[in-house]
């Protein structure tokens, strides 16, 4: 169900949502969290869809953020806030709210945003393009407990992620991070199986590549050994190359979602490493919301200062 | 390789990173059986789509075909599409093709078992599976004592320095306790107890592991959790279809033995053990041993325990026989398919606080769940009429199906006047949770790979739940006969008539 509001106010919009919840026949929700979602008109379908796929792991309300530009001076000067309120078969399992906001409304999102908050449930901000050089202190990043950027969605990545260490806040995180996971447990599982000491390293991708970037810091982070960027015709991480005194660890994905692991002294193997669809990545996002503290050591990439907590 | 070597890539602050088995290989006798194909293939494959098994897993299959690799690739790949619970990658299936193996052979073949001792020790050296191996025995339990002797005599028991063997065993574990001590002394002669990992699938249940958080993490259900305020608790676990194609299995077993020796007590255990002083395997194992060591028999078995077999009837809208027309079954057969018996628990927490544990097959719905009834509350300040439709108040852990947790409370109805009418309040894994909560198998068959035993019975626990339920079998073999009660209902009169006794009676679940 859809209910169309123009020209409207954050208590309209409650009253929408608790209608439209009516309508169904569902008064009582389970919902989690709420999820705002901070986009253009351009973005805005690409993220709304990867958000409703995730609600059904982690059914949450939506509120996209959608700031408008208007084309005339004239129109410049009013100020107006729509909205569009899902709920139901619309809305994946939770409740979505496109707001659009024209004019000075813009630079108040919060004020919309919050008394559209649920009670007492986490809030998770992301920024699908466009995010604020300092997210945490965004006024609509104030509101969250997880800022998500996304360093694939910026013209110079690598400018960006310096700008990004330097405003690194408990509770940020970036989906080029989230796209590392697969690769970062296979490495794991491979160090597990070699138990070896790691003497040198190298990771090779495509040109400018900020996962490629991220996962070298973190390699040098907990290795301690210097990571070589070695660069690539990609796409994305192709390999990671790990030294050893007895031989090289290596994962090479040339190509494709399958790689191969090979390991001094033992033949090498399939592994599957399929590039993740952006519902998978904010799924995985959603799963913890405590600040991602291996995160924020990659970032930084601190060799040095990191003092290791092995269990 | 060293012990205390740690991964530099590991940090417990690394959430991300799951926790994926080290490297192994995976052994299972019976690979063709139902169990096989229908729950454990597809779970193997559903953690490798998750990414959970370590590169190199290899998976032999065990069983008297005359198959090549190939075949049995085949075997897993038509299961695997067929049940497995996330969609088919082909990148994933062939990470995990590559390491299937498949010998045929009996289980007193000595060239088989050699066979197989060939194929562990080539994937050792061509997958990186270390020489760690779990045995995976789908197979009837008159051949674990071959299986497991054949394992001891090829050596496949020995684990090699460094690595393990384990051993993995399903249901039943023997069909009393003397049965099942020889069973344990047979298993452990080859294994070594902390080695062998009894299979109860409830146990690998979300809502299950859910009952030691919604007790143990909150602060709001354990002070009432107690003899104070619970008048009673109820558990059942009921199915809808009949007894199918097991006649040969079930007939003589019944449905005491296969259920409430197992899973009821277990769930029973869990739900009324102490706080347990951490959450590993040995703890758990204390507490919920002392609870089963706590637990009295009614004096009375003639009383307080009833058994019946399901008569022909309409259940669901179709017509179906009844137990003793089933076919291959023994039309003067007592085997129960319908069990209830009330327990207490003699302890300071439950002391005089019942336990009703009911099971059968042919009931009017497929349903599990743990009932913990309130008392009344001991004095009302609204008068009788108002109260008249307020029941006791109630939380139900729903097992299976629709996992979650419902509270059952009194509310005023809207209007003028006061009337008081329960409604529920409910908490469902599907609404605030994943969509599709991971199978218990898959939980299971990952925590064996990486040797966590929490959610496995150990054999005390088996054996003492056999010493609960002997006095009960024996009691029934001598006297009497099973009541009778129409397919598609809640089970026989006698049932309702023992509640009735104590004053109380069974929710509809």
């Amino acid at each position: 169900m859809k209910i169309d509001l123009t020209d409207t106010t954050a208590s309209k919009i409650n009253k929408a949502l608790v209608k439209g919840r009516r309508a169904l026949g569902t008064p009582a929700v389970g919902m989690v969290l709420t999820m705002v979602i901070v986009t253009d008109e351009e973005n805005a379908y690409d993220a709304i869809k990867a958000a409703e796929e995730a609600s059904h792991e982690h059914p949450s309300r939506t509120l996209v953020v959608i700031k408008r530009h208007a084309r005339t001076p004239r129109d410049r000067t009013t100020s107006r806030l729509d909205a569009e309120v899902r709920v139901g078969a619309d809305a994946g399992t939770g409740e979505t709210v496109v707001l659009r906001t024209y004019g000075e409304v813009s630079d108040h999102a919060d004020s919309v945003v919050l008394p559209l908050l649920l009670p007492d449930a986490p809030v998770v901000v992301w920024w699908p393009v466009d995010a604020p050089d300092n997210p945490a202190q965004d006024p609509l990043g104030a509101l969250a407990q997880r800022r998500i950027t996304d360093l694939y969605a910026v013209e110079n990545p690598l400018q960006v992620l310096d700008t990004r260490v330097r405003s690194y806040a408990p509770g940020d995180t970036d989906l080029a991070w989230t796209r590392l996971t697969p690769w970062r447990s296979m490495l794991a599982a491979a160090l597990d199986q070699a138990r070896e000491k790691i003497v040198s390293g190298a990771v090779e991708a495509e040109a400018e590549n900020p996962a490629a970037e991220l996962l070298a810091r973190w390699l040098e982070a907990r290795l301690r050994v210097r990571i070589e960027r070695i660069v690539t015709a990609g796409p994305v991480v192709t390999a990671v190359r790990l030294g050893t005194a007895n031989g090289e660890v290596v994962i090479d994905r040339p190509e494709g979602p399958l790689a191969t692991l090979s390991l001094p002294g033992q033949p090498s193997r399939t592994l599957a490493l399929k590039v993740r669809t952006t519902s998978e990545l904010i799924a995985e996002e959603l799963r913890r919301l405590d600040a991602d503290e291996m995160y924020a050591v990659a970032l930084r990439g601190e060799a040095a200062k990191e003092t290791p907590t092995h269990v | 390789m060293t012990s205390e070597w740690t991964n530099p890539l590991r940090d417990p602050r690394d959430r991300r990173l799951p926790r994926i088995a080290g490297p192994s290989g995976l052994v299972i006798f019976g690979v063709t059986g139902d169990l096989s194909r229908k729950k454990l293939m597809p779970a193997v494959y559903d953690l490798a789509n998750r990414g959970l098994l370590p590169p190199g897993f290899s998976l032999v299959g065990f069983a008297r075909r005359d198959w090549a690799d190939q075949d049995f690739a085949q075997v897993v790949h038509d299961a695997v599409r067929e049940h497995a619970r996330t969609p088919f990658r082909e990148e994933v299936w062939q990470q995990l093709s590559e390491g299937m193996r498949f010998i045929p052979g009996d289980f007193d073949d000595d060239n088989a078992f050699k066979q197989l001792r060939a194929a562990v020790e080539e994937l050792d050296a061509s997958r990186g599976t270390s020489g760690n191996y779990a045995f995976y025995l789908s197979v009837p339990p008159k051949f674990f004592p071959k299986v497991v002797q054949q394992l001891k005599k090829h050596g496949l028991a020995d684990a090699p320095k460094g690595a393990w063997r384990r051993a993995v065993i399903e249901k039943p574990f023997g069909h009393d306790l003397k049965s099942a001590e020889e069973l344990n002394a047979i298993v452990h002669d080859v294994f070594d107890p902390e080695q062998v990992f009894r299979i109860d699938h409830y146990l690998g249940k979300e809502t299950v592991q859910n009952i030691l958080a919604l007790r143990f993490a909150n602060q709001m259900f354990e002070p009432i959790w107690n003899r104070s305020y619970v008048d009673h608790v109820q558990i059942t676990m009921a199915e809808d279809i009949g007894i199918g194609g097991r006649a040969g299995y079930y007939d003589g077993i019944g449905s005491a033995r296969d259920v409430i020796q197992n899973h009821l007590l277990q769930l029973m255990a869990l739900t009324a053990m102490e706080e347990p002083a951490a959450f590993d395997a040995h703890s758990l194992l204390t507490e919920k041993l002392k609870v089963l060591r706590s637990v009295r028999l009614p004096e009375d078995l003639g009383r307080h325990t009833v058994r019946g077999q399901y008569a022909g009837g309409w259940q669901g809208g179709a017509q179906v026989p009844g137990y003793l027309q089933e076919e291959g079954i023994d039309p003067s057969s007592v085997t129960d398919t319908y069990a209830a018996i009330k327990l207490g628990v003699d302890n300071r927490r439950w002391a005089g606080v019942p336990f009703y544990l009911r099971t059968g097959k042919r009931l009017g719905r497929r349903v599990t769940e743990i009932a913990v009834v309130f008392q009344q509350a001991p004095h009302s300040p609204f008068d009788r009429t108002a109260t008249e439709e307020l029941g006791k108040n109630a939380i139900v852990i729903r097992v299976q199906p629709d996992e979650g947790v419902t509270v059952r409370f009194g509310s005023k109805v809207p209007g003028t006047s006061m009337e008081i009418r329960d409604v529920t309040m409910d908490f469902a894994y599907g609404e605030s949770f994943t969509e599709s909560s991971p199978e218990a198998y898959e939980r299971l068959i990952l925590d064996v790979l990486l040797g966590d035993a929490n959610l496995f019975p150990r054999h005390q626990e088996v054996e003492e739940s056999w010493r609960i339920l002997d006095p009960i079998e024996e009691y029934w073999a001598r006297s009497g006969k099973p009541a009778q009660y129409p397919s598609g209902s809640w089970g026989p009169v006698e049932a309702d008539e023992m509640l009735a006794r104590d004053g109380r009676s069974w929710r509809r679940p």
